[in-house]
C-alpha cells in the first residue's frame, strides 16, 4: 500500500512538471496551430540559465530558487526571438508543413548551439540543491517539500493562466486570435503582438518547469528537453490541445502512467506505455479527452 | 505519341544506366586494389545508397502523399534487425560458409526482401490506425510509433539494449553475417548499387502509375479526391506500407554496411547522420515531390557530413567556424532553416530530372527566364 501511495505521489509530481510544459505547448498551438518542437529546448535554456545564476544568487545571500526569475526572463526572450526570427517569416509564406519542419529545425539548432558554446558543452552539469531537504511524513509515506511545492505550483499556474485567458483583456485577445485571425484584426487586436506575448508566457512557464525538474533530477544537459518536451506534447494532445485545463489533466495522466509503469511493469517500457496511451486516445477521440470534435467545412 | 516517348525514355535510361554500371565496374576492377577506392569511395557509396533509398521512400509519404511521418527510421530499424538476424541464422544453420558462394548472394537478396516485407507489414499495422489522423496529429503519432518500435526492439531478448553489439553477436555479424568489411564492401558494391537502382525504378513506376496519380490527388485536395471516387484511406495506408518497405530495404543495406547495430542509431534525433529528423531534412532539401531531388539531396547531405568531418579544407578555416563544424547537426539545422526560408520547395521542387526531357527542360527554363525578364522590363516601363 505504501508503495502504491509513493508511486502515486511520484506520478503527481512528474505529472505537474509535464503539465507546466504542456501548458506552453497548448497555448502556442492554440494560437498559431504549430507544434513548437523547440519548446522542449526552452527547458534546457532555463536549466542552464539557472545553473549559471544560482552561484550569483547564493553569493548575494538569497535562496537558490530565486534564480528562476532570470530563467523566466531568458526563456521568454529566447521564445520571442524564435517566433520573430524563424516562425513568423515562414508562417507568412509557407504552409503548415514547412512551419512544422522549421520548428524541428529550431529545436535541433538550439540543442546543438548549446553544445557548441564552450561554457556549456556536451557534458551534463550538476545543479546544487535548490529546495531545503526534509518534508512531511504521514502514515509512513514521506513527501518532500519539493514534491509538495511542485504539485501546488503546477495547480496554481494552471488556475492563474486560466483566469488570465478568461478575464483579462490580453487573455481575451489571445482567445480571439486563436479562433479567427482576420476577425481579430478587424476588432482592433494586434495579432502579431498577441502571438509574441503567447510565446513569452509559454516559454516563461517552461523555465518554471525547468526549476521543478531540476529540484527532482539535479542534472542539466543539452538534449534534456527532447524527450521531456515530447512527453509534455503528448500530454497536451491527450488532454485536448488548445485547452488549458486539458493540458493539466493530460500532464497528470502521463505522469501517473509513467510512474506506475516504472514501478509495476518495467522502467524501460515506460515510454512505450506513454505513447501507447496517446495512440489509443487519438484513435478513440482524436480531439483529446476534453476536446470537442469539430467538423470540416468543404 | 505519348506512349512512344515514354518507351523511348525507359529505353534511354536503361541504356545509359547499363553503360554507366559497366563502366563503373570496369573502373572498380582497375582501381579496386588501391587504397583510396577501397578505404574511402566504396564505404561512402554504400552509405549514399541506403540514404538515397531512405530519402526517396520518405518522399513517397511526405512529398507525394503530403503526410508528415516522423518515425521513418523505426521501419529502417526493423529492416536492419531482420536482415542481420536472418543472415546470422542462415550462417548458423550452415547454409553458407564464405561470402563468395552463389548461395550467399541468394540469401542476401532473400534477407533484403524479407526485411522490406516485415517493415511493410509493420507499416501496415501502424498505418491503419495512424492515418485516420491528419497533419500535426499524424506527425506526432508516427513519432510515437517510431519510439515504440525502437523501445520494443530494445526489450527483445535476442536484440538487447545494446543491439547486436552485445556480446559476441557483433563480431559474428561482422565476420559471418551481413556485416561487410572493407574488402567485401568493394566486392559487393555492385549489389548495393543494383538494389538502389531497382528500388528507385520501382518507386518511379509507382509515382507514374494510377496509384501515384491517386496519391497526388489526395495530397492536393483530400476531400475533392474522395469525391472523385478515390478510396483515400486505402491509398494512404497502401503508400505508407509501400514506403515502409523501402525503408526496410534501406535498413538491410545499413546492416550490411555496418559492423554493429544499435537502436540508438535509429532514434528520433541523435547526433549522428541517421535519424528520422535527418531523413526529413533530406526530403525537404531535395524537394517534396521529387524523387531525383531526394536522391540528389541524400548525396549532398552525405557529402556535407563527410566533408565537415574529414575534409582537409576544414583545417584552413578560422577556429570559430571549426568549432561549429564539430557539431554537424548544428550545420544541418541552419541549412534546413535557410532552405525553408528562402526556397520552401527545396532544391528541385517537384521537378524530376530526366534524360529524355533534358533538352526540352533546359529550353523551357530559358524561355521562362526570358519571359520573366521581359515581364520585368514591361513592368518597369508601365511604372
Amino acid at each position: 500500500m505504501s508503495t502504491f501511495i509513493q508511486t502515486l505521489i511520484v506520478g503527481l509530481r512528474l505529472g505537474s512538471i509535464y503539465a507546466l510544459i504542456a501548458l506552453g505547448y497548448t497555448m502556442v498551438y492554440g494560437i498559431i496551430r504549430l507544434i513548437n518542437f523547440a519548446h522542449g529546448d526552452f527547458i534546457m535554456v532555463g536549466g542552464y540559465t539557472m545553473i549559471f545564476t544560482i552561484p550569483l544568487i547564493l553569493a548575494a545571500g538569497l535562496p537558490a530558487w530565486l534564480s528562476v526569475i532570470f530563467a523566466i526572463a531568458v526563456c521568454a526572450l529566447v521564445g520571442m526571438g524564435t517566433e520573430l526570427i524563424a516562425y513568423r517569416p515562414v508562417r507568412k509564406k509557407g504552409t503548415g508543413m514547412t512551419a512544422l519542419i522549421t520548428a524541428i529545425a529550431m529545436s535541433l539548432f538550439l540543442e546543438n548551439l548549446a553544445q557548441a558554446i564552450p561554457a556549456i558543452g556536451p557534458n551534463p552539469k550538476v545543479a546544487s540543491q535548490i529546495f531545503s531537504a526534509g518534508g512531511i511524513s504521514i502514515a509512513g509515506v514521506t513527501m518532500e517539500w519539493a514534491t509538495v511545492l511542485t504539485i501546488v505550483v503546477g495547480a496554481a499556474v494552471m488556475v492563474i493562466l486560466y483566469q488570465f485567458t478568461q478575464r483579462t483583456r490580453m487573455g481575451r485577445a489571445m482567445r480571439c486570435v486563436s479562433e479567427d485571425k482576420e476577425a481579430a484584426t478587424l476588432m482592433g487586436i494586434n495579432v502579431n503582438r498577441t502571438i509574441v506575448l503567447t510565446f513569452a508566457i509559454g516559454s516563461g512557464l517552461s523555465a518554471i518547469a525547468a526549476l521543478m525538474y531540476m529540484a527532482q533530477y539535479p542534472k542539466v544537459y543539452t538534449t534534456m528537453g527532447t524527450l521531456l518536451g515530447l512527453k509534455a506534447f503528448v500530454a497536451a494532445v491527450l488532454g485536448g490541445i488548445g485547452i488549458i485545463p486539458g493540458a493539466m489533466l493530460g500532464g497528470l495522466v502521463i505522469g501517473l502512467v509513467e510512474s506506475f509503469t516504472t514501478s509495476y511493469v518495467s522502467s524501460s517500457m515506460a515510454d512505450t506505455f506513454v505513447f501507447l496511451i496517446l495512440i489509443v486516445v487519438l484513435i478513440l477521440k482524436p480531439a483529446g479527452i476534453l476536446g470537442k470534435n469539430v467538423g470540416e467545412k468543404v | 505519341m505519348k506512349r512512344s516517348t515514354t518507351a523511348k525514355g525507359y529505353l534511354l535510361n536503361t541504356a545509359v544506366l547499363a553503360v554507366a554500371f559497366i563502366a563503373f565496374l570496369a573502373l572498380q576492377n582497375v582501381m579496386g586494389k588501391s587504397g583510396g577506392f577501397k578505404l574511402i569511395l566504396a564505404p561512402c557509396l554504400w552509405q549514399c545508397c541506403y540514404l538515397i533509398i531512405l530519402a526517396a521512400s520518405l518522399n513517397l509519404v511526405l512529398g507525394f502523399l503530403g503526410q508528415l511521418s516522423l518515425g521513418h527510421c523505426g521501419f529502417m530499424a526493423i529492416g536492419a534487425y531482420t536482415a542481420a538476424l536472418l543472415s546470422l541464422a542462415c550462417e548458423r544453420a550452415g547454409l553458407y560458409d564464405d561470402k563468395s558462394s552463389p548461395v550467399f548472394i541468394l540469401i542476401l537478396f532473400g534477407c533484403i526482401l524479407l526485411a522490406g516485407f516485415l517493415a511493410a507489414l509493420v507499416g501496415l499495422l501502424v498505418g491503419i490506425p495512424a492515418l485516420r489522423l491528419k497533419g500535426d496529429y499524424l506527425a506526432i503519432i508516427t513519432l510515437g510509433f517510431g519510439m515504440i518500435i525502437i523501445n520494443i526492439i530494445n526489450n527483445l531478448p535476442f536484440c538487447g539494449q545494446d543491439g547486436l553489439a552485445d556480446g559476441s553477436a557483433s563480431a559474428s555479424l561482422y565476420k559471418n553475417g551481413l556485416g561487410f568489411g572493407t574488402s567485401s564492401k568493394v566486392t559487393f558494391l555492385w549489389f548495393a548499387l543494383l538494389v538502389t537502382l531497382i528500388c528507385l525504378t520501382i518507386m518511379f513506376m509507382f509515382i507514374r502509375s494510377k496509384y501515384g496519380r491517386a496519391i497526388k490527388a489526395i495530397r492536393d485536395d483530400e476531400i475533392a479526391a474522395s469525391a472523385s471516387g478515390i478510396n483515400t484511406s486505402f491509398y494512404k495506408v497502401f503508400t505508407f506500407a509501400y514506403s515502409a518497405f523501402f525503408a526496410g530495404v534501406a535498413g538491410a543495406l545499413y546492416a550490411c554496411a555496418n559492423a554493429t547495430l544499435s537502436t540508438s542509431s535509429f532514434a528520433f534525433a541523435n547526433g549522428g547522420i541517421l535519424n528520422s529528423t535527418f531523413v526529413v531534412v533530406m526530403v525537404v532539401l531535395g524537394g517534396m515531390g521529387s524523387l531525383t531531388g531526394s536522391a540528389a539531396a541524400a548525396v549532398i547531405m552525405f557529402l556535407v557530413n563527410y566533408q565537415i568531418k574529414n575534409g582537409t579544407w576544414v583545417a584552413l578555416l578560422p577556429a570559430a567556424v571549426q568549432s561549429v563544424f564539430a557539431y554537424p547537426m548544428l550545420v544541418y539545422a541552419v541549412i534546413l532553416i535557410i532552405v525553408i526560408m528562402f526556397r520552401p520547395k527545396g532544391i528541385f521542387g517537384t521537378y524530376e530530372f530526366s534524360l529524355i526531357n533534358l533538352s526540352r527542360d533546359i529550353k523551357l527554363h530559358h524561355t521562362r527566364k526570358a519571359r520573366e525578364r521581359a515581364e520585368r522590363k514591361g513592368g518597369e516601363t508601365h511604372a
